[in-house]
């Protein structure tokens, strides 16, 4: 941990966005996580992601709960709309902010403890209801900030770093999450960027809920011999069934590919998913396909990653609630509140 | 690409720009750090070791490690290096009792410098040091050389000249002062074990255009006119004043020209003003002294009334480069202009000159009439005979100058020894973790933002009217502490140990100016456009480490790393440390390891 501020001293030559912003531009505070946290290195992806999106910062707005990841958005995007909710409600916060202004690209950022134990409930029905959103949950598989006891995504038979074996059975929020209808499903790990930035990306333009699962080493309690979250075995048992190149519709495409070696997605604003496979029989868009592929390897001890599931024509919660487009901010006090007549016309109209 | 070997002497100086940079390669960011902990005379002592002269290299040097300095890659403007020299000599407090005592017991060998200027008086001190009697012969009346009588008072007091000439000659060397040596055959034949030459280079250049020779009384070469001027010779000049040339010597002139009574002083110069020998801020220092820069202009002919001299007559022109790059001046068809002028200065360049060598003592000339010599040893093809400052390899600087004194006294000692020339002792070096704590280091690593500090000075109305009053006051310890700050500290290394790295990422993503890269090896072309922040500048190193678990390598474009130390502050196992480098050169009298 380093407790001094980044310096703002920059090269001359430092890449700069259509924005013209460096990737300077898309950090936040300095972290005050423990030095070789995975968290930090998803924060970075996010960073890069956005840099390389050209997003403007603010238009974004990042969402967490309470937990060592749940701190992490003050550590990007510092110029964003941020809310740090109580313990495992992002996902409700979220959902209403995006109903008032459709127009933000909506993050959320959870973790284990509070997606997959205290708000899981809240994780499910933010599924379920399709809130447009990028949810990234940052998996350790422990619960840091209480000094490293087993979370619920701990794998049954992994070793705390005392040496106690976990005997509960892990939730798998991937399955849970291509379960209750997320339409863009990915697991990736923090040390592998290359293959967790496009994956950002793409959840980043996509339309609809969008779930992530980061594996992001604790390196203070879960990185050991006999933990399944540390660096080590997370490289061993990377089992990717695809990779990803996102591409804006502005992008050449340069690379080629042998026919069958590549699976082209188009997304609702014109952005492509290239999906070089690595695995020959993995369909990312059968959603059964993939909780049967997730199930069976995760039997023989593989962290399966990649984009396991996608539906490019996926719908939201604003076209199933059919709300009104605009932003509420922009609608004005007279609409917004039209009044008693009003009221009373609409209760005369139930009556 | 391999595995950078760390080990190499020359690889983490290479990433100290300034020492590198630097002739004498002076330990920078180590005194710099003295100077921001207030300890003057550590700082002082560190520079006279190195570069013999502080007090009057931290006025007038030729900084060339500012142009090197990192900060100047990633900010505004570089460290103000030169001015914090001065700073500790300023501030330091007695430091006679820090200097080297000459030996009681002499070892019995004599040795004749020709010259008192900077190369000379390196060489007399690195062997009175040891033991060498070494003799001084100059035919001024006082030790500095060019130093004293090329620059104006205004830029280097007398005061400092004395003080550090004096640190010198106190060793017990012997001074021969107002005496012209006229034979090198004598001193060869002499009683001395070696002859050092250090007579800089004395000639001014000429202009031989027309009228030159007619107008002859009311134009003067450069440096002859600044001796006169800096002994006392000449006191004033006419109002209207041309100074040709564009290097240093001619910024001094006019200058110096102003403060004598020259109200319309102009300096005329063939080149561009941004191709111009001087140093940048001794041109501003003009500009800002009401001394307009013309440039473009080539003199025609010098016009005169019977012999009394009306002005100067110029040929406009522009620089063509032809195709490899080499500049001619061509005319550019304007009609010619005139400049009325009372005195001319020529300040177009210094020539060395040896007329007291005889051609016939063994001792070689090349076709430009300078001696041939080997460029490391300094050694001249009469064995004895050894050549330094702008004697040796032509006009430079003085920092060049303390620099070959350096080499010139090693090879000197070694000659003397009867031991090989060639095997140059290595120079010292150390390298040593920093590290404190989980965040504590002995250095502060925090990086400051500040800007560039200007030196205060005096006002120039008062500046104006007396030559001998020193312009720059130097900066305040406040100003000092400041501007030490500025330095990125560059000689504490980012040290990499493969074995104990996990590949999380901490370091890559903490760095403020994205320098480290973990990826797969390549050949170094290939390797610098993949790196997350391609390493364009060729001139740096990449710091490329041992295969990692991952089968990938950590590569560190060295260009603008910032050595704040958070890549090793984040590493959890340690695996980068921040490790101070120093590297002190070889001093006359080290012995040459055998191999």
């Amino acid at each position: 941990m380093t407790y001094l501020a980044k310096p703002k001293l920059l090269r001359a030559d430092a890449p700069k966005n259509t924005l013209g912003y460096t990737r300077r531009d898309y950090e936040g505070a300095i972290s005050t996580l423990c030095a070789g946290c995975g968290h930090d290195s998803i924060s970075a992806a996010i960073v890069q992601a956005c840099f390389d999106l050209d997003i403007e910062p603010h238009r974004v707005a990042k969402l967490s709960g309470i937990g060592c990841s749940s701190k992490t958005p003050d550590y990007f995007l510092g110029a964003s709309h941020g809310f740090n909710t109580t313990h495992g409600r992002m996902p409700s916060v979220l959902t209403g902010a995006a109903l008032a202004n459709r127009d933000l690209t909506y993050m959320g950022i959870s973790g284990d403890g509070d997606s997959a134990s205290i708000g899981i409930g809240q994780f499910a029905h933010a599924m379920r209801r399709g809130v447009n959103m990028t949810y990234i949950v940052e998996n350790n598989g422990v619960y840091g900030l209480t000094k490293g006891q087993f979370s619920a995504t701990a794998d049954k038979g992994s070793k705390s770093k005392r040496g106690v074996v976990n005997n509960d059975t892990p939730i798998d929020l991937v399955a849970l999450a291509l379960q209750l209808g997320a339409s863009y499903v990915a697991r990736s790990f923090s040390g592998d960027k290359e293959q967790l930035i496009p994956l950002i990306k793409g959840a980043l333009r996509h339309r609809g809920p969008a779930f992530i699962d980061v594996i992001s080493p604790c390196v203070t309690f879960n990185n050991h011999a006999g933990s399944t979250k540390s660096y080590d075995y997370v490289r061993e048992h990377n089992d990717a069934v695809n990779r990803l190149d996102f591409i804006l519709p502005r992008d050449q495409i340069n690379a080629s590919y042998a026919p069958g070696e590549l699976r082209r997605i188009i997304q609702h604003d014109g952005s492509i998913l290239h999906l070089r496979k690595l695995d020959n029989d993995y369909d990312p868009s059968d959603r059964v396909g993939a909780m049967n592929h997730l199930q069976e390897r995760h039997a023989l001890g593989e962290i399966v990653t990649g984009l396991l599931y996608v539906d490019s024509s996926a719908e939201d919660l604003h076209r199933h609630l059919n709300t009104v487009e605009k932003p509420l901010n922009q609608l004005g006090d007279a609409y917004l509140c039209p009044g008693s007549k009003a009221l009373d016309a609409l209760n005369a109209a139930l009556r | 690409m391999k595995p950078t070997n760390i080990g190499a002497h020359d690889y983490f100086h290479k990433v100290v720009d300034c020492q590198w940079a630097c002739p004498a390669h002076t330990p920078v960011p180590e005194y710099i750090r003295l100077i921001a902990a207030g300890r003057y005379s550590d700082a002082y002592m560190i520079n006279w070791r190195s570069n013999v002269f502080p007090g009057i290299l931290g006025r007038v040097c030729d900084r060339p490690c500012e142009p090197a300095c990192r900060r100047g890659r990633v900010d505004k403007e570089p460290v103000a290096i030169c001015r914090l020299k001065r700073v500790c000599a300023d501030l330091k407090d007695d430091i006679q009792d820090r200097l080297p005592r000459a030996p009681e017991k002499k070892n019995g060998k004599r040795i004749a410098c020709v010259g008192a200027g900077p190369a000379s008086l390196t060489v007399a001190r690195d062997l009175a040091s040891i033991g060498y009697q070494v003799t001084v012969f100059d035919n001024g009346p006082l030790p500095g050389g060019m130093m004293r009588s090329q620059i104006p008072k205004f830029r280097l007091p007398d005061s400092v000249i004395d003080e550090e000439c004096g640190y010198i000659i106190n060793l017990g060397v012997e001074t021969r002062y107002n005496q012209w040596v006229n034979s090198l055959r004598e001193l060869v034949d002499g009683d001395w074990e070696a002859v050092f030459v250090g007579t800089g280079a004395p000639r001014g250049r000429d202009a031989p255009i027309p009228g030159r020779e007619e107008a002859a009384k009311f134009i003067h070469i450069g440096i002859d006119w600044l001796a006169n001027v800096a002994f006392g010779h000449t006191t004033t000049i006419s109002k209207r004043v041309i100074v040709l040339g564009g290097g240093n010597t001619a910024m001094d002139c006019c200058r110096s020209a102003r403060r004598m009574g020259g109200e319309d002083v102009k300096v005329i110069v063939r080149s561009g003003f941004e191709e111009m020998k001087a140093s940048p801020w001794e041109k501003e220092e003009a500009i800002h002294e009401g001394i307009p820069i013309l440039n473009m202009r080539v003199p025609k002919e010098f016009r005169h009334d019977n012999g009394k001299l009306t002005g100067v007559l110029f040929e406009i022109v522009r620089a063509e480069y032809d195709a490899k790059g080499r500049r001619s001046l061509v005319a550019t068809g304007e009609p010619d202009e005139f400049h009325a002028c009372d005195e001319v200065l020529v300040a177009i360049g210094q020539e060395n000159s040896f007329p007291w060598i005889e051609k016939d003592i063994g001792l070689e000339f090349d076709k430009w009439g300078m001696p041939v010599l080997n460029e490391k040893t300094l050694q001249s093809t009469l064995p004895k005979v050894f050549f330094g400052g702008d004697a040796a390899l032509g006009p430079k600087n003085i920092i060049t100058a303390a620099a070959q004194g350096h080499e010139a006294a090693i090879s000197i000692d070694l000659f003397c020894r009867g031991r090989k020339l060639d095997d140059r002792p290595p120079p010292m070096t150390n390298l040593v973790s920093q590290k404190m704590g989980i965040h504590e280091w002995s250095y502060d690593n925090q990086v400051s933002e500040e800007e560039r500090k200007k030196v205060p000075v005096k006002a120039l109305e008062k500046t104006l009217k007396d030559i001998k009053l020193e312009l720059e006051m130097g900066f305040d310890p406040f100003m000092a502490c400041a501007e030490a700050e500025r330095c990125l500290n560059c000689d504490i290394e980012t040290v990499f140990t493969v074995k104990t790295c996990i590949e999380c990422d901490a370091c890559v993503d903490i760095c403020p100016t994205e320098c480290i890269t973990f990826t797969s090896n390549g050949e170094e072309d290939d390797l610098r456009g993949r790196l997350k922040a391609p390493a364009k500048n060729h001139e740096q190193a990449l710091y490329v480490s041992d295969v990692l678990k991952t089968g990938r390598v950590m590569v560190k474009d060295e260009n603008i790393c910032l050595h704040c130390g958070m890549c090793a502050e984040r590493c959890p196992t340690g695996a980068w440390d921040m490790q101070k480098f120093f590297l002190q050169c070889a001093e006359a009298g080290t012995e040459v390891k055998r191999t």
